[in-house]
């Protein structure tokens, strides 16, 4: 079984595996279809309309299927590798091993938000960014511009104490665990890490920077820690419910997969935090 | 060309938007004051729930935004912003507020607001038209 792990704890060589493999799949083309993909359905999920990637119940399952395909991705460069998750609210300065020159690399630059260190800088000629919103080719970020800092482990805590999945009008503007944790409401975990980041991760082609999928991998793991904390709350909507994916209806752009077939993630990998199980 | 040629895979409407970019750029600029009652027959849509028009120069970039009928590249949403000619995807959220695709986890305001925080952004590059989508 496989087992996502805090990106902090990978050894040397689990990181340069991950790195390998993010960048044999950036050489085969397959990596700007998960960044072409990402920003059409941002454009597309709409708080009045159909919605399914974001900004809806089916946020959380979504995300989920989208990494699972992205890892199986990187598996077919490097087999062993999972994806690793970054808990930004223990991780949560630029001096973090995460940015090191050996991993994700380092800051943007002031004058033009160009990173200039480590395997994704442009000019090791291994990243281009190709699907763009602006002309700039080289992954840009501002790893904390403006003065903005990341959630806390108390702002996660409020947000896991929340009993209810999701509730109407099942969009940016609920109450609920699914908003708070995608941050439209309260103190605002998910959205507030893209805007931390900032430089691509900011904008609708996200998935340009890797540290897209850690910080995707750990608002999983939030969700997989919510259901163990709350056992009798349940996905929501349970039943047709118009422009929403409902817990047995099939999400695009896949669909053959619905929200009920990505509630259990140990049907698929097991955290670092959990025991470990035999499939 | 690997750039264009993976962007252009959007769909056909980019590929043309970017051979006639001067000719979308004029469509626009009528849109602009048609909408805006500045064209001949022309009705001020000003007090539109949607947002006020604008245009302006800011850090040396033309913003322009303006209400709509009709939403725009799938989003339901009735207001368009230009810089420079070109056109930036902009979301209305169910509170009023706005997201756009360069600041697609943040809100503001009003669409001056998230068109200066874009032209901010940009740092002088310019935007890639948005792919169409079905």
């Amino acid at each position: 079984m496989a087992v996502r792990k805090d990106q902090s704890t990978l050894t040397s060589t689990e990181r340069r595996d991950f790195v390998d493999a993010l960048l044999g799949v950036k050489r085969s083309g397959r990596y700007d279809d998960f960044v072409r993909t990402h920003n059409e359905f941002i454009m597309s999920d709409t708080d009045q309309g159909e919605r399914v990637g974001h900004r809806s119940p089916s946020f959380l399952p979504w995300h989920r299927k989208f990494l699972l395909e992205f890892e199986r991705e990187l598996q077919r460069v490097v087999p062993s590798v999972t994806l690793p998750y970054w808990d930004w609210s223990r991780d949560r300065t630029p001096d973090s091993s995460l940015w090191g020159s050996d991993f994700l690399g380092g800051n943007g630059r002031s004058r033009d938000g160009q990173v200039m260190s480590g395997p994704f800088a442009n000019l090791t000629g291994d990243w281009s960014i190709d699907t763009q919103v602006d002309t700039r080719p080289f992954l840009r970020r501002a790893l904390g511009g403006g003065g903005r800092s990341l959630p806390t482990r108390a702002d996660i805590e409020a947000v896991l104490s929340v009993e209810t999945y999701d509730a109407p009008p099942w969009n940016s503007t609920s109450w609920s665990f699914r908003n708070l944790l995608e941050g439209w409401r309260g103190v605002n975990l998910h959205n507030r890490v893209h805007v931390w980041v900032g430089g691509h991760m900011a904008t609708g082609a996200s998935p340009n920077d890797p540290v897209f999928w850690l910080h995707h991998a750990f608002i999983d793991k939030l969700w997989a820690d919510w259901q163990t904390r709350h056992p009798a709350s349940r996905y929501l909507p349970d039943t047709p419910t118009v422009n929403v994916v409902d817990l047995d209806s099939t999400m695009r752009p896949w669909n053959d997969v619905t929200p009920r077939d990505m509630l259990d993630h140990t049907r698929f990998y097991t955290f670092d935090t959990e025991p470990s199980r035999v499939p | 060309m690997r750039t264009r040629r993976r962007f252009l895979r959007g769909g056909t409407a980019a590929l043309a938007a970017l051979a006639v970019a001067g000719t979308t750029a004029t469509v626009h600029q009528k849109e602009f004051d048609r909408a805006t009652g500045k064209g001949e027959g022309g009705a001020s849509r000003t007090g539109s729930t949607a947002g006020e028009p604008f245009d302006e120069t800011y850090k040396g970039r033309h913003i322009q935004g303006w209400p709509t009928d009709h939403g725009h590249h799938g989003t339901g949403g009735g207001y368009r912003v230009l810089i420079d000619g070109t056109e930036l995807h902009v979301m209305q959220n169910g509170d009023g507020t706005w997201v756009s695709l360069i600041d697609h986890y943040e809100v503001f305001a009003t669409p001056r607001a998230l068109a200066r925080s874009a032209v901010d952004n940009l740092a002088g590059a310019d935007l890639v038209p948005s792919p169409e989508h079905s």
